[in-house]
């Protein structure tokens, strides 16, 4: 589905964010992409979808060379990728169906965008999208006006209008309480299952991507250095990805409840799973 | 600062352990805190004997003052009535049309000029014609444009379109400058045109600041109305020129008290609609 060979990304200030990548994800898989802050993890997902412009490397997305499109074909190519934000990223001033409906943009002309006449079947999709994300009541309520569950729902949904292949989510849960973490890792994954998307989520939280996905890729200096199966992060692993620290709070371990209250705490602390 | 701030002040943290404590000055050299102070106060003093106040002139000239202020007590609307109304209406369509045009053609150059939505080339022509709109005093446009098209009101209207421009495209540039990048990047991520971009993730976000802007250049525009008037440009400007060669005070007082009017009625109504478009 994504196959990426070689990207590199070299900013202008010198800074190597990607180096020499090689990744390939398959339809209907979920990815985690885990490592420290200025790891790369950002500027990978947004080479592909060529929000960054990556220095070298090629990215394919079903078998179509998207590296170099410019124009139409570059849009064509973004609106089979959704995207979902860390901060919703909600154009904040427009209605709740406005901003699921910007997700159909690259389908409908100028005009009739302009004038928010959508076609019947991209507004009848976006009611059943916001029904989905259990936000049908709110199709009139500003952006603004939303709790950061419901406006992560909201960018779910816009990303979902797209009709994507692929789809992208950067630190979906950073801005949200625990249990709210969950829900949206939980519906991002059942939503990505139920449509068959190849998906990569960039996350900080160890615990909450193992309990979710299929696959974790371990980025540290823009170079992977662990992919494999979530039950795979051992200590040694996550040292080598982030570096020297005590990791048998944050692992799934099953003897949790026999630790003291004092390693619970910890581990709520750090969105681990009790 | 930084450099002074790099070592710890031990004498400090021992003093704030003992509840004492002031905020870091300014200026951390005391020598150059206090010399600059010194300097301030030494130029007020020279500032005061360089300008050499004669304060019996002074006194004179309040009488006339009070004079002055005093017609205002005594407005005639009603002598020059039709001149007033004819020079108010025409004041009045100048900036309504000069504001229009003048926004219209903002928009563009104000897109152009934000830096993080415009090609560099784009952008730095947008800027030069910002920079020579907002160059040039409304008066020294009006004159040129006097000089072009004769005395009346198209010139004015140039003039004030002119002067609208500069002043809506540099504030507009500098609000969309100011957007939330995340939004902007999330509808450029849906593979959304360029113009669906700026309706969807630019337009919102700086909508209310175009409006309210838009209300103050329509109050700005009818106020430089007036004073362009002076020059040849029509309008308010010219009745309140004439009454005054004249020595017809009371006719200015009522142009002046009309002008105040209708600035104060401007002000109250983008309040309001600041508030409503928020």
């Amino acid at each position: 589905m994504l196959d990426l060979k070689g990207l590199t990304k070299r900013y202008a200030t010198g800074d190597l964010a990607l180096d020499n990548v090689d990744l390939t994800v398959p339809a209907g898989q979920v990815l985690a992409l885990i490592g420290p802050s200025g790891a790369g993890k950002s500027t990978l997902i947004r080479c592909v979808n060529r929000l960054v412009e990556p220095t070298s490397g090629t990215i394919k997305l079903d078998g179509d060379d998207i590296t170099k499109v410019r124009g139409n074909r570059l849009r064509q190519a973004r609106r089979q990728i959704g995207m979902i934000f860390q901060n919703y990223a909600l154009v904040e001033r427009l209605s709740v169906m406005e901003n699921v409906l910007s997700g159909r943009l690259a389908y409908v002309g100028f005009w009739r965008s302009y004038f928010r006449k959508f076609p019947q079947s991209d507004i009848a999709q976006a009611f059943r999208i916001l029904e989905r994300v259990g936000l049908e009541t709110m199709i009139d309520k500003r952006g603004d006006a939303l709790s950061g569950g419901q406006k992560q729902r909201v960018g779910i949904a816009r990303a979902l209008m797209q009709n994507p292949k692929l789809l992208l989510v950067d630190e979906p849960t950073a801005s949200l309480d625990p249990k709210t973490s969950r829900q949206i890792m939980r519906l991002i994954c059942e939503l990505c299952t139920e449509q068959n998307l190849a998906t990569i989520i960039n996350i900080h939280d160890v615990a909450l991507a193992q309990q979710f996905v299929h696959r974790v890729v371990g980025l540290r200096a823009g170079a992977i250095v662990y992919d494999g199966p979530p039950e795979g992060l051992t200590p040694e692993i996550l040292t080598t990805i982030y570096g020297e620290e005590d990791w048998t709070t944050t692992h799934k371990d099953s003897d949790d409840e026999e630790k003291s209250d004092k390693k619970d705490v910890e581990a709520a602390l750090l969105g681990g799973h009790p | 600062m930084s450099a002074s701030n790099a070592q710890v002040d031990h004498a400090r943290i021992a003093a704030a352990k003992q509840g004492s404590w002031r905020p870091l000055p300014l200026i951390s050299n005391r020598n150059l805190r206090w010399g600059l102070n010194l300097a301030a106060l030494t130029y007020i003093v020279l500032v005061y004997y360089s300008v050499d106040i004669n304060w019996a002139r002074v006194a004179q000239g309040m009488d006339r003052a009070i004079n002055f202020v005093g017609s205002f007590f005594t407005p005639d609307f009603v002598t020059r009535g039709g001149e007033i109304a004819v020079g108010l209406r025409e004041s009045l369509t100048m900036t309504f049309v000069a504001t229009v045009i003048g926004i219209a053609l903002a928009i563009p150059v104000g897109l152009g000029a934000a830096r993080n939505i415009a090609p560099r080339p784009v952008y730095f022509f947008c800027r030069t014609i910002i920079a020579l709109s907002r160059t040039f005093q409304e008066i020294i446009i009006a004159i040129l444009f006097v000089a072009m098209f004769g005395f009346g009101p198209l010139a004015g209207v140039f003039t004030l379109a002119f002067a609208t421009i500069g002043f809506m495209a540099k504030l507009l540039a500098e609000d969309i400058e100011d957007a939330q990048n995340e939004p902007l990047e999330a509808i450029r991520a849906t593979g959304a045109g360029w113009l669906q971009w700026i309706n969807y993730a630019v337009q919102p976000q700086v909508m209310p600041r175009l409006i309210g802007l838009s209300l103050y250049r329509l109050d700005i525009n009818f106020r430089e109305s007036a004073v362009i008037g002076i020059v040849g440009a029509g309008g308010i400007g010219a009745t309140l020129n004439t009454s005054i060669n004249r020595y017809d005070y009371d006719t200015s007082a009522a142009v002046l008290l009309i002008i105040i009017g209708i600035v104060l009625m401007s002000e109250y109504l983008s309040g309001y609609v600041r508030k409503w478009t928020a």
